[in-house]
């Protein structure tokens, strides 16, 4: 029930737009032609037959990208007929590709891209190896359509959830990850065997093993959920040894490492508002976000919970009343995942050639007393309208028109 | 220093009193006719104090906060106000202060906004404690579906790591309960959030118990393989069955009681909760979601007599919104929780301003360890999002979501939730508007006691349990930036 207008050009006009690619521009004009973003600037010529959003007094920013979640893969998390997210009875799911669970009708991606929030992380959960993320535009009819990019990268569940699927043990998690890892390089080289027969019984299967080969190669990052200090340093340990792209997700402890995190070249993806202290992260804080991000590790956010993606913003404002910066706030949510998921050349900013997702606010986009006025994706203005939307002008008076 | 603590309770129940609204039902005549019979305000079958609260007032010198935007909770939003406080209550809110006593430690308030202390009416601090693993798990006595005797207070740990963060977000009291597993789950007990050894040293003197009740899903879930309920209409049949009992036990008790002969009947502790919520001491709070069974629990009470004080999440409240303001019950919601499971499903973020235009006693609760360190933020949001859609909601309303209301969920509106002279110094000083994102608590004073500063390490209480984390984290050693 997306109600695409067709493309066309579209040109905002009169916003303080933050392109996030660089300093911010007053009165400035965001033109969108077929989708994508054409120009940026104070001196940009508006083609007569564009179609005119006035933003004046407006903030312009890119689409919010939540590096979290599973929307589209969960309905109602109560209901397990409406989850798709785990993948039972394979502990290395390396090759759970989570893009053909999601469901493009699901009520929650109206609710949430109304709010700004346009591109997220699809990610598989539980296991020792989860699965592969997928990264979708909060809008299409199809999964063609909202698949940005699959796979971003396999999920690594290096935490205390994730040592019950290796024999309970953080030591044997670190050393099972690494028989894998070996595992699938020897399946790698001896292909041939392995079809034959010939090949020593490997621990996991093939497929699994075929997934984890661009992990392997560099091509495609490792999502390392850790929290604990140790863990967090094990998962680097990893990257190490077998020369990984690592990115951290959580990371709770990563405070404490901020220095070794840096030196690694590893991204990590936090939730600001995590601070409630668990035997996973008996040193979880507030300050986790902006301390990472003062010490030059490239910072993007989560806001975990699915059904409240939108509460990514929410995410933003208390991550900088915890020391980091607005920009460096800003950029956590839009540019840095974008780049952290291998989309910058086409997400993340306000730059022309890129893809078109756009959001006009009514102030700050971090405070709550701002209001979302237009939503584009992929250069579409996406109606203000969902289930809740509805829900609201039903009992807007009472009785309610049935 | 006020009196003592048991003298304290037993004025407020005989006085039926300055902490009972006075929209609560009645207490029956018979138990307050019981002279000396009666040891608490809320426990009048028995004749012995229950574990009674040991709250002492935290000596504070005076304190005077000036030229600060102060929003009383009770009407006003005061810029460059001040407020003067001494012994643990409120003296003078206002422009014009009188020049404080010598002893007065004078905090300047500019650029500050100040509210009274924050009130979550619906916790699990301390019986869902962290770290979070099965020895914590104090929450649900999910043996049976009805469990009106265990009272959350026995649950209670003080040494909860979550406690610290809760009060760094602004809260002087919650009411910790038990979980929804059952159908009647237990007493709740109403706390001032305090660092203390003990929980009887929290125990709000005067407050009325909670009896917590679940509609919907929980118990049905729980319960639907052990024995019942399985159904919604089992869960009705089985408060109704309770509280059946429940009558009995009152006839029988207070006809011992007018005419006290024999041996007295049988104490029983299931009973006894019930009936005490039959004659109006006890506050029915009850976890239900969905409009239709609010509706049946409201007749419930219609049944038995009795006024539901409160529904808590209460996510379809705005769908009856003309009903509970009609029966003067509550809701307590969350700003935009919601879809975690079915009955969750049709959540709105204009809940709570469909409830205040109504006229409905909302409050904002967390329900949650997180949530409850940034209340005023969540009543932001329902706020904005209420005024985006064109419900007239003030600031004042909003600010009382999470202070006057709670605190009248609580029973305890005369005493706390408000800055008015008078009122107990419960009060939260912010880094700017509590509504803003980027506002902190910067002082929290308890019972006039300043039981938190963020700027100064000496006033940022710990837990035992973090003793000896390295390095330390979790509230330890933070100054503002």
């Amino acid at each position: 029930m997306i109600a695409f207008l067709l493309a066309q050009t579209i040109a905002i006009t009169g916003g303080t737009v933050y392109p996030v690619s660089g300093p911010k521009i007053a009165n400035a004009t965001v033109l969108i032609r077929d989708g994508k973003i054409a120009a940026v600037g104070t001196s940009v010529a508006v083609p007569s037959d564009a179609t005119r959003i006035d933003a004046t007094g407006k903030w312009v920013t890119p689409g919010l990208i939540d590096g979290a979640g599973q929307m589209g893969l969960v309905e109602i998390g109560a209901v397990a007929g409406t989850r798709e997210a785990l993948l039972k009875g394979d502990t290395i799911a390396a090759s759970f590709n989570v893009a053909e669970g999601i469901n493009p009708a699901s009520v929650v991606i109206p609710v949430t891209r109304i709010e700004g929030v346009t591109t997220v992380l699809a990610v598989p959960a539980g296991n020792l190896v989860s699965g592969q993320a997928v990264l979708i535009d909060l809008a299409g009819n199809t999964i063609e359509e909202m698949l940005v990019k699959s796979p971003v990268g396999i999920v690594l569940n290096d935490s205390e959830t994730g040592k019950d699927f290796a024999g309970g043990s953080r030591a044997a998690l670190v050393e099972r990850v690494r028989r894998v890892f070996r595992d699938a390089l020897e399946y790698e080289r001896r292909r041939a065997d392995f079809g034959r027969a010939q090949l020593r019984s490997l621990s996991a299967a093939a497929a699994d093993l075929e997934a984890l080969l661009p992990v392997l190669h560099g091509q495609e990052p490792l999502i390392a959920y850790a929290n604990r200090r140790s863990d967090i340093e094990s998962a680097l340990r990893l990257a190490r040894e077998f020369k990984l792209k690592l990115v951290l997700a959580g990371a709770q402890e990563g405070w404490q490492i901020a220095g070794e995190i840096v030196q690694a070249g590893v991204p990590v993806l936090v939730e600001p508002l995590d601070n409630i202290p668990s035997y996973d992260a008996l040193g979880i804080r507030y300050e986790n976000a902006g301390l990472l991000a003062k010490a030059g590790v490239k910072v993007a956010l989560m806001e975990t919970d699915t059904h409240n993606s939108r509460n990514l913003r929410q995410q933003a404002g208390n991550a900088v009343a915890y020391g980091m910066t607005w920009d460096q706030a800003l950029r956590a949510v839009t540019l840095s995942p974008a780049e952290i998921f291998g989309v910058a050349d086409r997400y993340g900013s306000l730059e022309p050639g890129k893809v078109a997702n756009v959001v006009v606010w009514s102030a700050d986009p971090f405070e709550f007393a701002t209001g979302v006025e237009h939503v584009l994706i992929r250069g579409k203005e996406i109606p203000l309208r969902s289930r809740q939307t509805e829900l609201f002008e039903r009992y807007r008076q009472l009785p309610p028109a049935y | 220093m006020r009196p003592p603590l048991v003298l304290l309770a037993l004025t407020l129940g005989c006085a039926s009193g300055a902490a009972r609204p006075a929209q609560a039902p009645a207490p029956a005549a018979s138990a307050l006719a019981a002279p000396a019979r009666t040891a608490t305000s809320d426990s009048s079958s028995v004749d012995r104090p229950q574990y009674p609260s040991t709250y002492q007032r935290h000596p504070n010198p005076p304190v005077l906060i000036r030229n600060a935007t102060i929003m009383t909770a009770a009407g006003q939003e005061i810029a460059g106000g001040s407020i003067y406080f001494k012994d643990g209550r409120i003296v003078a809110v206002g422009t014009k202060i009188d020049a404080p006593p010598p002893d007065a430690v004078v905090v300047d308030g500019t650029g500050r906004y100040v509210t009274p202390g924050l009130i979550d009416e619906h916790s699990h601090l301390g019986v869902y404690a962290a770290p979070g693993t099965d020895a914590e798990s104090d929450g649900n006595e999910a043996t049976n579906p009805v469990t009106a005797e265990v009272w959350a207070e026995h649950s209670f740990w003080p040494q909860d790591p979550q406690i610290p963060l809760a009060i760094a977000g602004g809260i002087t009291t919650i009411q910790a309960l038990p979980g929804s597993a059952n159908l009647i789950g237990g007493r709740s007990a109403i706390l001032r959030l305090i660092p203390a050894r003990t929980v009887q040293a929290m125990k709000f003197p005067g407050a009325h118990y909670g009896l917590k009740m679940a509609c919907g899903e929980n118990p049905k879930r729980v319960y639907g393989q052990k024995g019942g309920p399985s159904t919604r209409m089992g869960n009705m049949a089985g408060y109704r069955g309770a509280f059946i009992q429940a009558e009995g036990y009152r006839r029988r008790w207070d006809k011992w009681n007018s005419d006290p002969k024999g041996d007295p009947p049988d104490r029983n502790l299931k009973l006894e909760s019930l009936a005490e919520v039959l004659r109006g001491d006890i506050y029915v709070q009850n976890h239900c979601y969905r409009a239709d069974e609010m509706a049946n629990m409201l007749d419930l009470g219609r049944e038995f007599g009795f006024r539901i004080r409160s529904f808590h999440h209460a996510v379809e409240a705005y769908k009856i919104r003309d009903l509970l303001a009609a029966a003067g019950t509550g809701a307590a919601v969350w700003a935009d929780w919601w879809g975690f499971k079915e009955e969750a499903m049709d959540g709105i973020k204009e809940n709570a301003a469909l409830l205040q235009q109504a006229g409905v006693r909302v409050n904002i609760h967390s329900d949650d360890p997180s949530g409850i360190q940034r209340l005023n933020q969540e009543a932001a949001k329902a706020m904005y999002a209420g005024m985006r859609a064109g419900i007239a909601v003030t600031r004042d309303q909003a600010i009382r979501w999470v202070t006057a209301n709670p605190a009248w969920a609580l029973g305890l509106d005369s005493l706390t939730g408000t800055l008015e002279p008078g009122k107990i110094a419960d009060v939260v000083v912010w880094s700017g508007d509590p509504f803003s994102v980027y506002s902190r608590a910067i002082q929290v004073y308890n019972d006039g006691w300043l039981v938190y500063d963020r700027t100064d390490p000496a006033h940022q209480p710990r837990t035992d349990f973090q003793l000896g984390q390295t390095p330390a984290a979790g509230g330890g050693g933070r100054k503002d930036r």
